[in-house]
C-alpha cells in the first residue's frame, strides 16, 4: 500500500512515512520546534578498554565482527577523502563478503570514487544510501534501482539528524590521515592529509561504535585531536586510506569561461554597489570556478579601498588563503579544505583555524555562524519566479547532486546565487523547480551575465543598487530572455513512485524525487 | 544527386553547444530521426519538429537523420542540417531563422573601434554570448579560424548566427576569406545585415574595389539599404608598401588593420614581444591611414593569460597611433578599451587647456597661455580631440566646464 501523502507547507506533496518510519511535513521556515532530548548512544565503561590504551586489531574486517556488524545496520562514513576515499568502499566490500544484508549507508557526502557500491545495492548488502547522490549513483536512485528510499540532507541537516536521533549510527567508520592507538585522530600529516576531520564530529561522538582508520600510525598523543579517542572503539592501520591527487586538487582554479567571469565581475560589483561588501564583512564562497572567480574580484575590492574581512568561512582555497596572507581577511574559519594550499595554511597558521560543521551549521543548536554571514555566494540547478531554487536534480529530473552546506547557509544575511541563465540550452530560471531545496524567502538575489534579479522581499537591497547602472530584471523577463533564446522545455515525466526524499535544516520533508518515466 | 550520405557540424567530448548530423537521402519511407541528446528529456520534441520543418523547406520527404546533440540553439541545428542537405543537392534555397529586431541596427564611419572581439565561425558556443562582453565590435570570423573542410558550414552557421544572436549594440563584423571564395562568402552574409567587412591579406586597391562591386552588387538584388563598411587588413610587404592606396581606395574603407603573424613569415623574421621587426609597418599604417582620414587599427595580442603585457601592448599601441585592436578573448577587451581611452592625467590637462583657449576667445586674445607657458594651436587641438573623446566615452560630464569650481577656471 503506498504511503500517506500530504501537501507541505511549501506545497509539495510529500509522504507521511519515509522507509518504515513516521516523517514531519515541512511547515514553514523555523516553525517546527523540536521537543524532547537530545540522542545518546549507549553508555561504555573503560573496564571494556586496553588499560595502555592501544585499540590497534589486525584489519578492518576484525574491527567490524568486533562491532558486531549485522543486516540492517546504519553505517556512516565522513568525505573529508572526497574522490580519493578508499575507505567507505572497503566497508562495503567486507559487509558483502560477511554477507551482511539490508545496511543503510550513512555518508557526509559521496563522490564519483562511490559509483561501484551499486555493486552492493544490487546484491543488497546496502538497502539505500542517506546521502549526497552524484554521478551514476544519482541515476541509479533515480530510476527506481534502490531499494529503499534515499534520503538527502545538508550537512548540518545530517548532524541535527544525528543529534535529534532520526539517524542511528551503528558504526561510524572514519578515516584518518593521522591517529594514535587510543583513536586519537586529525585531518593533517601523513600522505593522505585532508586537513580537517569537522564533518566526522558528530558521527564519533554519537555512534554507537567507532572505528578510526588511519595509514599513519603516530605515537600517542596525536595532537591536536579533532577526534578524541575516549570516544573510540577500535584503531585500524592500513596501507592507504586515500589517493592524494584526489583527496584535494593540487590546485583549485578560477574559471577560464568568460561567461563564467562576467558573471563573476558582475556579482563582486553588485557587492560593491549594494554596500554589502564594506570593512568588516563576513564571508563564504565555495570553491567552484565562478565562486573562486568573486574571490578574487572581492579581494581585489577590499584591497583597492583598504577594507578588511572579518572572517571567511572555507571551505577554504588559495585564493581565500591569500586574502589572509595579504591581510584583506582576519581568519579562515574551515570546515574543509579544498587544496594543498589551505592544507597548507591550516598547518602554518595560527589565524586558519580549522572549525567543525558540527558548531556552524546545525539548525537545532543554541545559534548558528551561517545567520552572522554578510555574503554567501551559492550556486543552484534551478531557480523559480518565486525564488525558490533546486540543487539536487536537474531540469530532466534526474538527481545529481548533494546538498551539501547550500540549505544551512541559506540563513545568512545577503544569498546571493550566481547562475548563468543557460547551460547547454537548458534554461535555469524556471515556471516551478522541479525539486524544491530551498524556499524562495532566503534567497535574496539571483544574478546572471544577462541581469540580476532581487527578490523582492529585499526592497533595501533594490533600493541601494537603484542608481547603480547594474542592470536590474526581473526572474519573469530572465525566464521569458532564456527561453527566447533556447525555446520552451518540455517537463521531464515522473512515475509515482518516491525515489529520495529531501529534508528541510531542521528534519522535516520539504520535497521529495520521483521515479523518472523512462521512454 | 552529388552523393547518398552527408555529414555536418561538431561532435565530441569537448563540444557544447553544436550538434553533429548524419544525413541520408532515400527514394522512400518516412523520415526517420535518430536523437542522441543531453537536452532530449526537455527540447526532444522541438528538435524533431524543427528538423521536418527544415527538410521540408528543401523538399526532402524520404531521409534518414542521425542527429548528435550538446545542446545547440534552434539556428545552429538548422544550419548544420542545411549544410548536409545541401552536401546531397543542388538548391538555391535557404532555411532562414528569424531576424531579431534587436539586430536591425547601423553603424557610422567614425565610431569607436577600440576593441573588436573575434570569434571562429564555426564554433557556435563562443558566439551565444558574445554580445554580453561590451566589445566594441564582433567579427564572426570565416577565415584563418576554419579548416577548410569546415568553410561551406561556416557560412550557413556564421549566416544563421547574423539573424539570431543578439550583438547587443556591437558592430556586426565578418572577416571573408581571400579571392574568390570570399567574394562568394559574401553572399552569405551581406542580407543579413551586416555592418563592415574584413578584408584578410588585402594587397592593394584593386581587391578593395572587387569586393565593394560584389557587394554593391548583392545590395541591388536584393535591394537593401544598410550601409556596409569595410576593413582591409594588411598583412604582408606589399600590402604596407600599398597601404595609403589601400586606405583611400572607397568612400566605405571606415579601417585599416594590421595582421603581424603573416607580415612578420611574409619578410621571413620572428615576431617578438617588443615588435622591432614591425616598427615600420605599424607607423607605415598608422601614417597611410590618418592620411586617409580613416582608423588605424593594430594586430591582435595573442596571450590570452598575459593581462599585464595586453596593457603593455596596448599603450605602445596607442602611442604610436592606433585607434584599436583585435581581441581573442573577451577578458582582453576592457583592457583594450580602457588603454585607448583618454587617461586622467591626459583629460585633466585638456581640460585645462580648453579652458584656457575659451577664456583667451572669450578675452579675444589670439594667444592661448597656460600659466607661463604658450600654447600653440594644435595643441588646443589635440586637447579638443581628448575632451570630445572622454564625452563620447562617459568619462567626462558633458556639463564639466560648469562643474569646475571658479576658482579653478
Amino acid at each position: 500500500m503506498p504511503p500517506k501523502t500530504v501537501i507541505n507547507a511549501a506545497g509539495r506533496l510529500v509522504p507521511l512515512e519515509i522507509n518504515g518510519q513516521p516523517v514531519i511535513p515541512f511547515k514553514g521556515v523555523g516553525k517546527h520546534k523540536p521537543e524532547g532530548r537530545k540522542y545518546s548512544p549507549p553508555i561504555p565503561a573503560c573496564s571494556d578498554y586496553p588499560d595502555d590504551g592501544n585499540k590497534v586489531v589486525s584489519s578492518l574486517e576484525d574491527a567490524l565482527r568486533r562491532c558486531g556488524l549485522k543486516d540492517g545496520m546504519t553505517i556512516s562514513t565522513h568525505h573529508h577523502l572526497r574522490d580519493g576515499d578508499l575507505v567507505s568502499n572497503k566497508v562495503f566490500e567486507l559487509a558483502s563478503g560477511m554477507g551482511v544484508k539490508d545496511l543503510v549507508w550513512f555518508p557526509s557526502a559521496s563522490f564519483p570514487c562511490n559509483d561501484p557500491l551499486i555493486k552492493y545495492l544490487d546484491d543488497g548488502t546496502i538497502n539505500r544510501i542517506e546521502g549526497s547522490m552524484n554521478g551514476p549513483l544519482g541515476r541509479y536512485v533515480s530510476e527506481g534501482r534502490m531499494k529503499g528510499i534515499a534520503v538527502l540532507r545538508s550537512h548540518g541537516g545530517r548532524v541535527q539528524a544525528i543529534q535529534d536521533g532520526e539517524v542511528r549510527i551503528d558504526i561510524a567508520v572514519l578515516a584518518a590521515p593521522t591517529a594514535d592507538s587510543f583513536g586519537n585522530a586529525k585531518g593533517t600529516g601523513g600522505s593522505s592529509a585532508c586537513g580537517v576531520l569537522g564533518y566526522a564530529k558528530a558521527d564519533y561522538i554519537y555512534a554507537s561504535k567507532v572505528i578510526v582508520v588511519t595509514d599513519n600510525l603516530v605515537d600517542l598523543p596525536c595532537f591536536p585531536m579533532e577526534i578524541e579517542g575516549n570516544y573510540v572503539d577500535f584503531v585500524v592501520v592500513v596501507d592507504k586510506i586515500g589517493i592524494p591527487e584526489k583527496i584535494v586538487s593540487g590546485t583549485t582554479q578560477i574559471t577560464k569561461s568568460p561567461d563564467r567571469l562576467l558573471i563573476a565581475e558582475l556579482t563582486a560589483s553588485f557587492l560593491e554597489k549594494s554596500g554589502i561588501l564594506k570593512d568588516g564583512v563576513t564571508m563564504q564562497a565555495g570553491a567552484g570556478g565562478t565562486s573562486l572567480a568573486i574571490a578574487v574580484f572581492v579581494h581585489h575590492i577590499l584591497k583597492n579601498k583598504g577594507w578588511k574581512s572579518k572572517f571567511g568561512f572555507g571551505g577554504s582555497t588559495k585564493y581565500m588563503v591569500k586574502m589572509l596572507e595579504e591581510g584583506q581577511m582576519g581568519v579562515i574559519l574551515d570546515a574543509q579544505a579544498f587544496d594543498l594550499d589551505a592544507v597548507k595554511s591550516i598547518v602554518n597558521n595560527s589565524n586558519h583555524i580549522p572549525y567543525s560543521v558540527f558548531n556552524a551549521y546545525n539548525y537545532h543548536s543554541k545559534g548558528n555562524l551561517t545567520s552572522m554571514m554578510d555574503i554567501m555566494i551559492l550556486g543552484a540547478t534551478e531557480v523559480d519566479l518565486n525564488f525558490n531554487a533546486n540543487v539536487v536534480t536537474h531540469s530532466d529530473g534526474y538527481l545529481l547532486h548533494g546538498i551539501g552546506g547550500w540549505q544551512n547557509c541559506l540563513h545568512a544575511r545577503n544569498v546571493i546565487l550566481p547562475v548563468p541563465l543557460f547551460r547547454d540550452r537548458i534554461p535555469v530560471i524556471v515556471d516551478e523547480v522541479t525539486t524544491l531545496c530551498g524556499p524562495g524567502e532566503l534567497i535574496d538575489v539571483i544574478i546572471t551575465e544577462r541581469g540580476i534579479a532581487i527578490n523582492p522581499l529585499r526592497q533595501d537591497l533594490i533600493e541601494s543598487v537603484k542608481a547603480s547602472g547594474l542592470l536590474l530584471k526581473s526572474l519573469k523577463e530572465l525566464k521569458d530572455e532564456a527561453e527566447k533564446i533556447c525555446g520552451i522545455p518540455q517537463k521531464p515525466q515522473f512515475e509515482d513512485d518516491i525515489v529520495a526524499a529531501i529534508k528541510w535544516v531542521d528534519g522535516t520533508v520539504i520535497d521529495v524525487v520521483r521515479k523518472i518515466k523512462t521512454m | 544527386m552529388k552523393k547518398s550520405l552527408a555529414i555536418a557540424g561538431n561532435s565530441g567530448p569537448k563540444v557544447r553547444s553544436d550538434c553533429e548530423i548524419i544525413l541520408e537521402i532515400r527514394s522512400d519511407g518516412e523520415i526517420e530521426i535518430d536523437l542522441t541528446s543531453k537536452v532530449k528529456v526537455l527540447y526532444g520534441e522541438s528538435i524533431k519538429n524543427l528538423i521536418v520543418e527544415v527538410l521540408e523547406c528543401f523538399a526532402i520527404r524520404h531521409a534518414v537523420v542521425k542527429i548528435n546533440d550538446s545542446g545547440a540553439l534552434p539556428f545552429v541545428i538548422a544550419a548544420r542540417l542545411e549544410s548536409a542537405v545541401k552536401q546531397l543537392i543542388n538548391t538555391d534555397h535557404e532555411y532562414l531563422p528569424d531576424f531579431l529586431q534587436e539586430n536591425n541596427y547601423s553603424t557610422t564611419r567614425d565610431r569607436f573601434r577600440f576593441s573588436r572581439l573575434y570569434l571562429p565561425g564555426n564554433t557556435p558556443g563562443l558566439m551565444i554570448n558574445a554580445g554580453l562582453h561590451s566589445a566594441d565590435g564582433i567579427i564572426l570570423d570565416l577565415e584563418d579560424s576554419v579548416t577548410p573542410e569546415k568553410k561551406d558550414e561556416a557560412r550557413i552557421l556564421v549566416r544563421n548566427a547574423l539573424r539570431q544572436i543578439n550583438f547587443c549594440g556591437a558592430e556586426r563584423m565578418v572577416r571573408i576569406n581571400q579571392g574568390a571564395r570570399g567574394l562568394e562568402d559574401l553572399h552569405f552574409v551581406i542580407p543579413h545585415n551586416v555592418n563592415l567587412i574584413l578584408l584578410p591579406k588585402c594587397e592593394s586597391a584593386d581587391n578593395v574595389e572587387q569586393v565593394e562591386k560584389e557587394i554593391n552588387s548583392i545590395k541591388l538584388k536584393f535591394n537593401l539599404k544598410n550601409q556596409v563598411f569595410l576593413m582591409p587588413i594588411i598583412e604582408s610587404a606589399l600590402g604596407i608598401e600599398n597601404s595609403f592606396e589601400i586606405a583611400r581606395s572607397s568612400e566605405i574603407v571606415v579601417a585599416i588593420a594590421i595582421g603581424l603573424e603573416d607580415y612578420a613569415s611574409d619578410l621571413g623574421v620572428t615576431r617578438t614581444l617588443e615588435g622591432k621587426e614591425s616598427f615600420y609597418a605599424r607607423t607605415r599604417l598608422v601614417v597611410a591611414a590618418k592620411a586617409a582620414g580613416i582608423q588605424p587599427i593594430d594586430s591582435v595580442f595573442s596571450d590570452v593569460a598575459d593581462m599585464e603585457m595586453l596593457k603593455h601592448n596596448v599603450l605602445t599601441s596607442k602611442s604610436l597611433g592606433f585607434e584599436g585592436m583585435g581581441c581573442i578573448h573577451p577578458r582582453q577587451i576592457p583592457v583594450i578599451r580602457h588603454g585607448f581611452a583618454p587617461d586622467e592625467t591626459e583629460i585633466e590637462r585638456s581640460k585645462k587647456i580648453v579652458l584656457a583657449f575659451e577664456k583667451a576667445k572669450l578675452k579675444g586674445l589670439g594667444v592661448v597661455a597656460l600659466g607661463s607657458k604658450m600654447i600653440d594651436p594644435p595643441v588646443v587641438a589635440h586637447a579638443q580631440k581628448i575632451i570630445d573623446l572622454a564625452l563620447r566615452l562617459g568619462l567626462l560630464s558633458t556639463d564639466w566646464i560648469n562643474e569646475i569650481p571658479p576658482d579653478d577656471k
